[in-house]
C-alpha cells in the first residue's frame, strides 16, 4: 500500500495502493505507521511520489465512506465513527507538515481531494506536466475535511481557493505553479527525479537552521483547521451526502471527473 | 476539417499512441482514443499547454466529439 525507504540519508514514501491511493482506514493506518518511524536524525528530507501510473491520489475512499453508511444507518451511531477518522487523518496531516526535515512532493496526473490535502501538507511540490489538482468535494455536498482548505489558504490567495472549492474545476501544473502552489514543474515522468533532487539540496543544509526555518515561515493554521473538522463532521450527516456518494458509487458514467 | 480540430486529433493520437489517421472529427474521443476518465484528464493538460488555454471540467460535460472539443478549445482562445 505504501512504503517508506531511507536512500543516501532522505526518506522516499511512495504511495502504491491501487487502483488511486485512495484514502480510506487502511491508509490512513499505514500512514500513521510509517509517521511513527521517520527520525529526523536518520533521514534529513522526505520525498513522497506515487509509482501509480493515474497519478498521486485520487482522495479519500468514497466507496468505503457510502458502504459504511450503508452497514451503518443511523447516523447517530456512525457519527463517532466518522469523528475519529477526521480527527485521525487530520492528526497524520499536521505530523507530516510538522516534520522539522524538508518535505516534497511529487506530483503527477489526478491530486484530487484528500490527495491534494496530502499533498499540502508537503513544502515544496514538483510536478508533473500532467499533474491537475482539484477539490471536488463540494460536489458530494461536503467540504474538504483532511485539512486542505487552511493549507491551501496558507500558501495561495483566497480568491484561488474560492475558485477550486466552489466549481470543483481542476486545475493543471502550470496554472499551479504560475499561483506559486508548484515551484517546478517538468516533463512528464520526471518530477520523482526532480523531487528526489531538490530532497538532497534540502538535506544538504544545517538541521536546525532548517527546522527553524520551517517551523518560523509555515505555521500551522490551527484554529482554521480545528474549524474545518467541525464543518465537515456536520456536513457529513446529512442525508443528502448519502444520497450524492450513492450516485457516484452506482455511476457507471466512464467520465465522472468530468 | 478546422486547423483546431487537425491540430486536436494529432495531438491526441500522438498522446495516447492511436494513429491519427483513423481518428474521425465527429468520433467519440472517448471511444476513438480507448481512453479512461483518468486518461481523459491527461488530454486535458495536453489540449490546455498545447493551446495555452484554460478549460474548466464542468465546460466539457456533454462534450464528446473532437469537433465538439475543438469548439472549446476556439471559444477560450
Amino acid at each position: 500500500m505504501i512504503e517508506l525507504k531511507l536512500e543516501d540519508g532522505i526518506y522516499e514514501l511512495e504511495l502504491k495502493a491501487p487502483p488511486l491511493n485512495e484514502i480510506g482506514l487502511s491508509m490512513l493506518m499505514a500512514l500513521e505507521k510509517v509517521l511513527d518511524r521517520i527520525d529526523p536524525a536518520q533521514g534529513r528530507a522526505l520525498l513522497i511520489y506515487s509509482s501509480l501510473p493515474g497519478g498521486f491520489s485520487a482522495g479519500a475512499d468514497l466507496r468505503a465512506l457510502y458502504a459504511g453508511m450503508v452497514a451503518i444507518p443511523d447516523p447517530a451511531q456512525r457519527a463517532p465513527l466518522i469523528d475519529n477518522f477526521i480527527d485521525r487523518i487530520h492528526a497524520v496531516a499536521d505530523r507530516l507538515d510538522m516534520l522539522p526535515i524538508t518535505t516534497v512532493g511529487a506530483i503527477h496526473g489526478v491530486c484530487f481531494g484528500g490527495g491534494f490535502e496530502l499533498a499540502l501538507t508537503c513544502d515544496v511540490l514538483v510536478a508533473d506536466k500532467t499533474a491537475r489538482f482539484a477539490f471536488p468535494e463540494l460536489r458530494l455536498g461536503l467540504v474538504p475535511g483532511f485539512g486542505g482548505i487552511p493549507r491551501l489558504k496558507r500558501d495561495v490567495g483566497n480568491a484561488v481557493v474560492r475558485d477550486l472549492l466552489q466549481t470543483g474545476r481542476s486545475m493543471n501544473a502550470k496554472r499551479a505553479q504560475n499561483i506559486g502552489l508548484v515551484s517546478q514543474m517538468v516533463a512528464q515522468g520526471k518530477h520523482v527525479q526532480a523531487a528526489r533532487a531538490t530532497a538532497k539540496q534540502a538535506a544538504r543544509f544545517d538541521a536546525d537552521a532548517n527546522a527553524t526555518c520551517k517551523a518560523f515561515i509555515k505555521p500551522l493554521p490551527t484554529a482554521e483547521l480545528a474549524q474545518e473538522k467541525e464543518h465537515f463532521k456536520r456536513l457529513a450527516q446529512r442525508p443528502a451526502v448519502q444520497t450524492a456518494l450513492k450516485k457516484f458509487v452506482e455511476s457507471t458514467d466512464l467520465r465522472p471527473y468530468l | 476539417m478546422s486547423d483546431t480540430v487537425e491540430r486536436l486529433i494529432a495531438l491526441s493520437g500522438k498522446q495516447f499512441k492511436v494513429d491519427p489517421s483513423g481518428l474521425e472529427p465527429e468520433a467519440d474521443f472517448f471511444d476513438a482514443l480507448g481512453i479512461d476518465s483518468v486518461q481523459a484528464l491527461e488530454l486535458l493538460s495536453e489540449i490546455e499547454l498545447e493551446f495555452d488555454v484554460e478549460i474548466p471540467d464542468y465546460e466539457l460535460q456533454g462534450v464528446k466529439t473532437f469537433t465538439a472539443l475543438a469548439s472549446v478549445i476556439d471559444d477560450r482562445r
